[in-house]
Formats: structure tokens, C-alpha cells, sequence
């Protein structure tokens, strides 16, 4: 295999089980998966059917029971706890529902964040920040503290944080969950954007047009895949029968 | 398209046929496509013979219906106020899709979870379709508020999809 087709991220029976015996619960049950450099994957199911544990292990929050874990070329299953912290902070991004921002920083101090946990200069973390605010369309509100902007704008905020030390992974965990309909938009034109230019996204969500806009959609059941969709289709011309306009 | 919606767009000012289709693909952005380009001047003849509508100043040629300027008569303006205050909802045929569900399953004909998966496909389909139109159009405009509620429908559609799915294979398994 060339490097070109290798998958950016590789799970072989990947586990995670809670409690023992009788109370024995599997969240994740041996999930083999591959996601592809440039792809945009959608994890749907029902709540409780492991999706966040799964994408918890996916991303090193969490360790799995059994199973081998590969980013990049790299299994990180086995790594120490310093050496998944340092992989969390430099090769992988994580979006989640509620934004977890910083309440007392600045949207600009959000992003900068990270390039300066991961040992970089305050000027080299501020010329990265300052770039993703420009790319997510938050320049003027730079100075603004979280709670001076709106859902849509503090996930905008937290989706360029997770871009900061340009991971070769973006993790989101019901991106749009908190956002009304016009913001889930700007969050879908935002993932497109950056779909285009070539980012990596495994995104679980209960949001269908999330899912809809995904390149393949995984339906996850009790901590298992029962359903794995590429999802294709250009433009058929024919949005106006979707409003009843063709009658 | 129901001709109340070319009467109604006519209400603002006395126009020509091409001005009216001007608005109606203003409002419908890509959406408008679907309409074919006769469409309203068929309507524009059913309306005049109706007497909701009557041609304004020089009588033009009958080669060009294009340069004829309509306004509304005094019966016009009353069906377009009748119009307004009418509810009126698009009906979504679940029932049939149910029926079928039931019937594929009652007849052993067919799987109801393979029809669900089917019909699912072509939803998610047709709402990256709806999606990738409402990311194109700019912000407020008219078109991207239509969009949106496709967009919607589609998501509850989709919905009610895996309540089905859920429901048949929860069925299977206890059968």
C-alpha cells in the first residue's frame, strides 16, 4: 500500500467495556474501521449505542479494553499516557457539543491556546489564530469573550481552535447539537469548506444533514456497525419536486 | 404550480409575463429550474379567461404574449385575498408508505427494514442535494429560506425512518 491510500486512521477490534461479570457492558464491540485521508465520516445511531465511547477511543480520550489503534502509520493504543497527551494536542482536533471554550478568554485566546500548549512562540500563536479566525469568518470578533457571541459563532470559534496545530484528524461529537437550524448551516458551510481543502473529519452526530453532507455514513446499533454508506449523488435539477413545485 | 401563486405575485404591479417568472426565480433561486418557461404565460391565458386577470394598455401583437401587461381585475384582487387567509399545508403521504410497510410484511413479499433502508437512501440523497443548494445561496435570501424548509422535512422524514426501522426490527426479533 503507498502512502497515498494509506487510511489516517485504522481500528482492529477495537473494544470498551464497563463494569464485570453479570454487570459486564460492552460499548464498543470489536469495531474495525478505516477512514481515508480527505474523507468526511458521519457516525449515526440511537442514543446510548456507543458512538461517543467509540469516538472517544478513536481520538485518545479514552483507552480502549482490547484492540489496535493506528494514526498515521502510528499505533497508539499502547502509548504512554504522556505520549497520548502530547498526540491529543498536536495530531488530533476535537469538536464537541457544547464548545467547551474558555469562558474567561478572549475567542482569539481560545485558539491560541493550544499552538501555545503545544511549545510554540505567542507570536507564532497569535498569527495562527488570528489566520483561523479569518478562515471561519470571526476576524472582528477576535476580542470577543464567549459569551458575547452567538452558538453558531462559539462553535465557529471552538471548530478553529481544534485546527490550530493543524491535526491530521478533526473529531466532532454532536457538532451541531446546541445550534438552531441557520447556525447548523454555517457550521455545515464551514466542515465543506475545509472538506475542500482536504481535512479529515469523523463526526458523530444525530443531525441528518450533517450526516447527509458526510462522504459515507456508518449507523452504529450496541456498540457495533450495521450499516456502512458511501454517500454519492451530484445534482439532479430536480430541488423544485422536492417543494411540491413539479405537480 | 397553483395559479393563485401567479395572481398573487401580479398584486404588487400591473407585468409582463417575463417580469413575473423575473420574480419567481428570485424567490426560488436554483428551486426555479423546475418551472417550465411556458408555464406562466399558460397560466397568465387561464386566468384572463377566468376574468381574474385582464391585458392592460395598447393590445400587443398576439406574436409576442411575452410584451402583454397584465393587472389584476377587481374578482383578482378578491381571490388573492382569499388566497392569503387560506391555510393550507402540503399533505406528506406517510400513510401510503405505511401501508406498504405493512402490506410487504403482512404478504411476505418483501422486507418492510430493506424498503425503509431504500426509501432512507434516497432521503439523504435528495437532502445532500437540498443541503449543498442552501450552502451556495447567500445569507437571507429567499431561495435559502425554502431550502431550509426542505431541509427540515427532509430531517423529520428521515426521522420517522428510523422510528420505523427500529419499530420492524424490534418485531423481527420478537416474533
Amino acid at each position: 500500500m503507498n502512502e497515498r491510500d494509506r487510511p489516517i486512521l485504522g481500528a482492529r477490534g477495537l473494544r470498551k467495556e464497563y463494569g464485570r461479570q453479570e454487570g459486564l457492558v460492552r460499548a464498543v464491540d470489536d469495531i474495525d474501521l478505516d477512514v481515508a485521508a480527505g474523507e468526511t465520516l458521519a457516525i449515526m445511531g440511537p442514543s446510548g449505542c456507543g458512538k461517543s465511547t467509540l469516538i472517544h477511543l478513536l481520538g485518545g480520550l479514552d483507552r480502549p479494553s482490547r484492540g489496535e489503534l493506528w494514526l498515521h502509520g502510528r499505533r497508539i493504543d499502547q502509548l504512554s499516557e504522556r505520549a497520548l497527551a502530547q498526540l491529543r494536542r498536536s495530531d488530533v482536533g476535537f469538536v464537541f457539543q457544547a464548545y467547551h471554550l474558555m469562558d474567561e478568554l478572549t475567542a482569539q485566546e481560545n485558539v491560541e491556546l493550544p499552538v501555545l500548549l503545544a511549545g510554540r512562540s505567542l507570536r507564532e500563536a497569535r498569527r495562527r489564530a488570528g489566520e483561523l479566525l479569518e478562515q471561519v469568518g470571526l476576524a472582528e470578533r477576535a476580542k470577543h469573550l464567549p459569551s458575547a457571541l452567538s452558538g453558531g459563532q462559539r462553535q465557529r470559534v471552538a471548530i478553529a481552535r481544534a485546527l490550530a496545530n493543524q491535526p491530521v484528524i478533526v473529531f466532532a461529537d454532536e457538532p451541531t447539537g446546541n445550534l438552531d437550524s441557520a447556525a447548523t448551516l454555517e457550521v455545515l458551510r464551514l466542515f465543506d469548506a475545509l472538506h475542500g481543502a482536504g481535512q479529515t473529519f469523523v463526526i458523530v452526530t444525530h443531525d441528518e444533514r450533517i450526516a447527509a453532507t458526510a462522504d459515507r455514513l456508518i449507523s452504529m446499533r450496541d456498540g457495533a456497525f450495521v450499516g456502512d454508506t458511501r454517500l454519492t449523488g451530484g445534482m439532479t435539477g430536480r430541488l423544485g419536486a422536492f417543494a411540491g413545485l413539479e405537480r | 404550480m397553483q395559479q393563485e401563486v401567479v395572481l398573487a405575485m401580479l398584486a404588487k404591479e400591473p407585468s409582463q409575463g417575463s417580469q413575473l417568472r423575473a420574480r419567481l426565480d428570485r424567490a426560488l433561486g436554483p428551486l426555479g429550474e423546475a418551472m417550465n418557461d411556458g408555464h406562466v404565460y399558460v397560466q397568465l391565458g387561464r386566468l384572463e379567461r377566468a376574468g381574474l386577470v385582464a391585458r392592460e394598455g395598447p393590445a400587443a401583437s398576439a406574436d409576442h404574449p411575452g410584451r402583454k401587461v397584465y393587472a389584476l381585475t377587481a374578482a383578482g384582487h378578491g381571490r388573492v385575498a382569499e388566497w392569503l387567509s387560506e391555510v393550507s399545508w402540503p399533505k406528506p403521504d406517510l400513510a401510503e408508505f405505511h401501508l406498504k410497510l405493512i402490506a410487504a410484511a403482512a404478504a411476505g413479499l418483501a422486507d418492510p427494514i430493506d424498503i425503509v433502508d431504500l426509501q432512507r437512501r434516497e432521503l439523504l440523497r435528495r437532502l445532500r442535494e437540498v443541503e449543498r443548494a442552501a450552502m451556495a445561496e447567500p445569507d437571507r435570501s429567499d431561495a435559502g429560506l425554502l431550502l431550509e424548509g426542505i431541509a427540515l422535512r427532509l430531517q423529520a422524514d428521515l426521522r420517522w425512518l428510523e422510528a420505523c426501522e427500529q419499530n420492524w426490527t424490534d418485531r423481527r426479533s420478537n416474533r
